[in-house]
């Protein structure tokens, strides 16, 4: 077993393998940005590095700057988490040069599922699904008109080097197509520095389910059930479920069969996700596979009582899967929401800032993932998860109940945050009979609040912002340099404990 | 101490006054007894009556939330006594100023000085967070003066352009 992993990444999933690296007895080197010296991830570390600026390019995609603090701190392996250097054959390829284990799978592997055309035909023999469309990069904008015509609008737009939305476009109309290929290309280039852009037939209103697979480096592979990752918002995921509502046992079984020879077909090591779309009549097609631990992977862990991420170590130090696929069930019933900094007011736009108090839920069923902490400044460089919330219950309807109270107690003062959608989200007929699909979201964002009017709660409210107000003026008396009283956002926050208890008894 | 509190765009009078460690609160005409413990800092635990509530307050910018449990209330409060709040309330009129809404980099300026712009229409283009947000216009008017140039840091509140 490893005796030292280093963690080439930050946020809620740095913390997240540092906890697995703790839980087995393995050092953790942690690597932080300029801005992120105070982050969690270098608050609970054992080592931590500082690799430069803010800017991704400078620090955390960095691979010389990243492999010199595997080799100054001693690191026998590094985990890439999500995101960043995980899916980069570039990385994994000199982690190994490098004498240093990746613990994902190996360039060979990413390089045959992130090119594609190879892959592609040996997984179109092993008689995987596939939506139509190119399996390789767009040379030209004659090429994708071309391509399009051929096999009809709506076309998507996608990064070769993809993931999480970006550099991801509809088209609905030859006119459209021209803009959206030049702007999936920069943003591409912006987030992966690869501008590589395919084109595939548009799959109106799907599902999006993806299969979670674990292969050790003896040839074993396993499929683990699936996510229900249908609501998403701009193609970015924003709750997900396992299993999902849609997927019986036996459909199940044949999707997890085809992710296992998808995982296969590359010649596939450690853990990976299979994403398919399906449609209306549950057919299925092959999406694309991640090379990675998904964001989404605890509700996996919760519905089948494995670690991921200790699973993910074990493989990498070479030893076998502790299971066969007989062994693995399915039990309860698992979401996730996705804690973005974002105002729910101004249409998600992010919203870093410094978090001024954070009340976090506990109790039956509920986990949470965070990389966020009482008087910590988000910053304004990264991707705007802070953390992860998951509810597990025996069945989907405990899960919802629990997750709607757990959302209740959970607080984040400072800045603003999207708890709020989560709560409109649980409550929502269509969601509560799983009637799921892409659009879901944008149309429920579009249809304006049906507010319940609770009178009493708004009385309450109202009695409170007076109770404010006066806890403000009597703290803020004393210094009071405004001519008259405003709003309590303009007393500034002098607070100080004893006297404003004193104030309120 | 009299205010008016607006909570979701309804409008009430507000009546509070501390004796003997109680609030006697009068809330649009009706009595209450408030009993209320702050926990620490923005989290009020009250009870009115013998009904126990938490409420959280989340102040972002100029933005009051109010959360009793798990549900949103957009707040206002204005002490109707101060001149300064009157006079802001009822400003509708004139030149609007468009602020930043969270900070980040200004990427593009979608205006220029003079230009005539719709309500809604695109002002400057910001990224934080890896992700571009249109910033629009709030009303249909002019551009008198753009504040900020392109690759600009900005703060949230800070001003980037006036339309009038």
């Amino acid at each position: 077993m490893f005796k030292k992993i280093l963690i080439a990444n930050r946020g809620e999933i740095a913390v997240r393998v540092l906890r697995a690296c703790h839980e087995m007895g393995i050092v953790a080197v942690v690597v932080y940005s300029d801005v992120d010296r105070a982050a969690l991830h270098v608050r609970k570390a054992d080592e931590a590095y500082p690799i430069g600026p803010a800017a991704a390019s400078e620090s955390y995609l960095n691979i010389s700057k990243i492999l010199d603090v595997a080799r100054r701190s001693g690191a026998d392996a590094i985990h890439p988490g999500y995101g960043f250097l995980s899916e980069n054959a570039k990385f994994a390829q000199a982690c190994a040069d490098a004498g240093v284990k990746f613990i994902g799978p190996t360039a060979a592997a990413m390089n045959a599922m992130g090119s594609k055309t190879r892959a592609r035909q040996a997984m179109e023999k092993a008689g995987v699904p596939f939506v139509p469309g190119t399996s390789r990069g767009l040379e030209s904008f004659v090429e994708a008109r071309q391509v399009a015509e051929r096999i009809g609008y709506p076309v998507m737009l996608k990064a070769a080097a993809g993931g999480g939305g970006k550099g991801m476009r509809l088209v609905q109309t030859p006119e459209e197509l021209k803009s959206s290929l030049e702007a999936a290309r920069s943003e591409a280039e912006r987030s992966f520095g690869d501008s590589e852009v395919y084109i595939e037939k548009a799959i109106i209103n799907p599902r999006h389910v993806e299969m979670q697979v674990l292969a050790d480096e003896h040839g074993n592979t396993v499929y683990l059930g699936e996510r229900e990752c249908s609501l998403q918002r701009r193609h970015q995921k924003v709750m997900e479920e396992a299993p999902s509502p849609v997927v019986d046992p036996e459909m199940r079984r044949r999707m997890g069969e085809v992710a296992v020879r998808v995982a296969q077909a590359a010649e596939y090591t450690n853990a990976g996700t299979v994403e398919f779309l399906v449609d209306q009549q549950k057919n299925f097609y092959f999406l694309e596979m991640n090379t990675r631990l998904q964001v989404e992977h605890p509700v996996t862990e919760l519905i089948t009582g494995l670690d991921l991420v200790h699973l993910q170590i074990r493989i990498a130090a070479g030893e076998k899967l502790p299971f066969a696929q007989k062994d693995v069930h399915i039990r309860g019933h698992a979401i996730e929401c996705r804690i973005y900094a974002e105002d729910p007011d101004n249409n998600y736009f992010p919203s870093p800032g410094k978090i001024t108090l954070l009340l976090a839920p506990s109790g039956p069923g509920i986990r949470r993932d965070s990389g966020m902490y009482e008087g910590w400044t988000v910053p304004i460089d990264y991707d705007p998860l802070l953390a992860k919330l998951i509810g597990y219950g025996t069945d989907r309807d405990q899960a919802i109940s629990r997750l709607t109270r757990a959302l209740s107690e959970y607080f984040v003062g400072g800045i603003k945050t999207n708890i709020s959608l989560f709560r409109r989200i649980l409550r929502d007929p269509d969601f509560r009979a799983a009637k799921l699909d892409t659009g879901f979201l944008d149309r429920m964002l579009k249809r304006s609040e049906d507010k319940a009017v609770d009178a009493k709660a708004a009385e309450v409210a109202a009695i409170a912002a007076g109770l404010f107000a006066e806890i403000s003026a009597s703290t803020a008396g004393a210094s009071n340099d405004e001519g008259g009283r405003g709003t309590i956002s303009e007393f500034s926050s002098h607070w100080k404990s004893a006297s404003r208890r004193e104030a309120l008894r | 101490m009299l205010y008016d509190v607006t909570i979701d765009g309804k409008n009430y009078r507000l009546d509070l006054n501390r004796a003997e460690g109680r609030w006697h609160c009068r809330l649009n005409g009706q009595e209450l007894e408030v009993d209320a413990v702050l926990t620490r800092k923005d989290v009020l635990s009250l009870r009115i009556g013998n009904l126990a509530y938490e409420v959280k307050l989340e102040r972002v910018g100029n933005d009051l939330h109010l959360w009793v449990g798990s549900t949103r209330f957009a707040a206002e409060v204005r002490d109707p006594r101060s001149l300064r709040s009157r006079i802001r309330a009822g400003d509708d009129h004139g030149p609007k100023k468009i602020v930043a809404p969270m900070p980040g980099k200004v990427v593009r300026l979608l205006v220029r000085d003079g230009d005539k712009v719709e309500q809604g229409a695109g002002v400057a283009v910001v990224e934080a967070m890896k992700m571009q947000n249109e910033i629009k216009s709030p009303k249909k008017g002019s551009v008198q003066k753009i504040l900020v140039t392109e690759g600009a840091a900005v703060n949230a509140g800070d001003v980037l352009a006036i339309i009038e």
